[in-house]
């Protein structure tokens, strides 16, 4: 079954976490996503810019709305996602704990409904 | 007529012993606990119509499971369910029933416990889950004990089985590593579920603790937990008697004998913990079955080390009711907690602490007697405020 691993954390820019924080954050991810990979569990992942390069899409009656945001008040954004493949939420669970992000920030673990393959929902 | 009552108590026996066991069962496959519960109430029915007739089974038990692993496997197999969510073609291909062996049914309950007191589980959703799922209690009784609309109750429950079974919550026992954090919670639900059975029928609550002990091994607080239960339980009556009335040769000697050699189990590693004290409190008062008298210096040594541990309401306004014994009724009235003035416990003590220190009591025990939902409690309690020589 698979899982969606949500990470949200606060939003720090390339100079604002420095040199030294950055790298270890990109060990890190490298190294987890190694793990995840030789388990066997790994789908697909990404990190994501910051939201301030968020861009909102909507057709409206037939008119197409692009707009700048969207800028949540929270202080936590959605920073990236891991898609895993994994038989229960407890081995889900696990897998969030051992996540980087897990120290900075929060990891939503979400049951995938349904997803696609070759171009068809499964 | 004699073989439909016959049918009927087997149909009961099978209930009360087996229907969380059987639940988990079903359950297991694919942690859909709303459609085994269905399943387990048409065995049952089925039970009813056919037992008469045919005879009681040799194995009730087993003969429930099939009849209920039957329809699990129709509903799953009919069109409906194939059309209702996506076909899972590795989960259709395979039975989840296949190498089932209905004759040998293992306990399958503490699987259960763990699912129901999941830390992805609403709180407030735990215990009134095992009381459905383990224990076999409807909704609406449930919906009664924690006095709320019973559409609220029925929603949470119904809310509670739709994640297990769609966020994936194993049917398993955790293992060592995440046990510390998993345990408490299931420890709590099973208290929660004696608390609830308390003047009902305490001793499935108590086979819980038990059979939770037992099959963990060496945790010291499901031991504590299950002799906090057995004591209560060896105490148990019918109709309410308050505590130091009590006759202690109408306790069950067996049971208190249990209730101790479980404590003993119960060897921590640490400082015991909230269940192991409370325990020991109960122990406590059973000992006076012993030495016919209470030994109120070592309830005031287990109170401290309880309100250090886990600083209850509860455990606050029972330490005031030692104190009370040991340094006098007024002592025990200063001793009383703030801002409990709505816990009925409260009023209780503090009706008897002023009755004992000779002031007028009765607006306290009347007041106690409007907070309890229990008729025979408040009976006793408006009988105290009627002006009864105290005891």
């Amino acid at each position: 079954m698979r899982y969606t691993l949500l990470f949200h954390y606060q939003e720090a820019t390339t100079e604002e976490l420095g040199p030294e924080l950055l790298a270890e954050g990109q060990r890190a991810m490298t190294s987890y996503a190694a793990t995840l990979h030789a388990a066997g569990v790994l789908i697909g992942g990404e990190v994501l810019h910051t939201s301030e390069l968020s861009t909102t899409v909507r057709v409206a009656d037939g008119a197409t709305r692009v707009q700048d945001g969207p800028f949540a008040d929270t202080k936590e954004q959605l920073g990236g996602t891991i898609v895993i493949d994994v038989p229960d939420l407890d081995a889900a669970i696990e897998w969030a704990r051992q996540a980087p992000q897990a120290q900075w920030g929060t990891v939503e673990v979400r049951p995938v409904a349904t997803y696609l393959v070759d171009g068809v929902w499964s | 007529m004699e073989l439909t009552e016959q049918a009927r108590a087997a149909a009961d026996r099978a209930a009360r012993a087996s229907y969380g066991k059987l639940v988990a069962l079903l359950a297991a496959p694919d942690g859909d606990l709303a459609r085994a519960e269905d399943a387990l109430a048409g065995a049952f029915e089925e039970a009813l119509r056919r037992w008469p007739v045919t005879g009681v089974p040799a194995n009730p038990e087993g003969w429930l499971l099939t009849v209920a692993r039957n329809r699990r496997r129709d509903g799953w197999k009919s069109a409906a369910a194939r059309t209702a969510a996506p076909l899972d073609e590795a989960g259709a291909a395979v039975d989840p029933f296949a190498d089932h062996d209905p004759y040998g049914i293992g306990d399958k309950r503490l699987e259960l416990l763990f699912v129901c007191a999941h830390p992805a589980i609403d709180e407030s959703a735990r215990t009134p889950l095992m009381l459905q799922t383990v224990l076999g209690f409807e909704a609406a009784e449930i919906a009664r004990a924690y006095a709320v609309p019973a559409a609220t109750m029925a929603q949470r429950l119904v809310r509670a089985k739709r994640r297990i079974k769609q966020a994936r919550i194993p049917f398993a026992v955790p293992d060592r590593r995440v046990m510390p954090e998993r345990l408490p919670p299931v420890l709590e639900a099973v208290y929660g579920c004696a608390a609830i059975a308390w003047r009902g029928d305490i001793g499935e609550a108590q086979y819980l603790a038990v059979t939770l002990a037992a099959l963990l091994g060496d945790e010291a607080e499901a031991w504590g937990l299950a002799a906090l239960t057995t004591f209560v339980l060896a105490r148990h009556r019918s109709s309410f008697v308050p505590l130091d009335q009590q006759d202690p040769s109408d306790w069950d000697a067996a049971l208190v004998d249990e209730g101790e050699a479980y404590l003993r189990r119960a060897r921590p590693a640490g400082p015991p913990g909230r269940f192991q004290l409370e325990a020991a409190v109960q122990a406590v008062h059973c000992d006076r079955r012993r030495t016919g008298a209470t030994d109120w210096p070592a309830l005031h040594t287990l109170y401290a080390a309880l309100l250090a541990v886990a600083p209850s309401l509860g455990a606050r306004v029972a330490a005031a009711t030692v104190t009370g014994r040991i340094a006098g009724p007024e002592a025990g009235l200063a001793a009383l907690p703030s801002g409990a003035e709505l816990f009925q416990p409260y009023w209780a003590a503090r009706a008897d602490l002023l009755a004992r220190v000779g002031r007028d009591a009765s607006a306290a025990y009347r007041k106690a007697a409007e907070l309890t939902d229990d008729p025979e409690v408040a009976a006793y309690l408006r009988g105290r405020a009627g002006g009864e020589p105290t005891a």
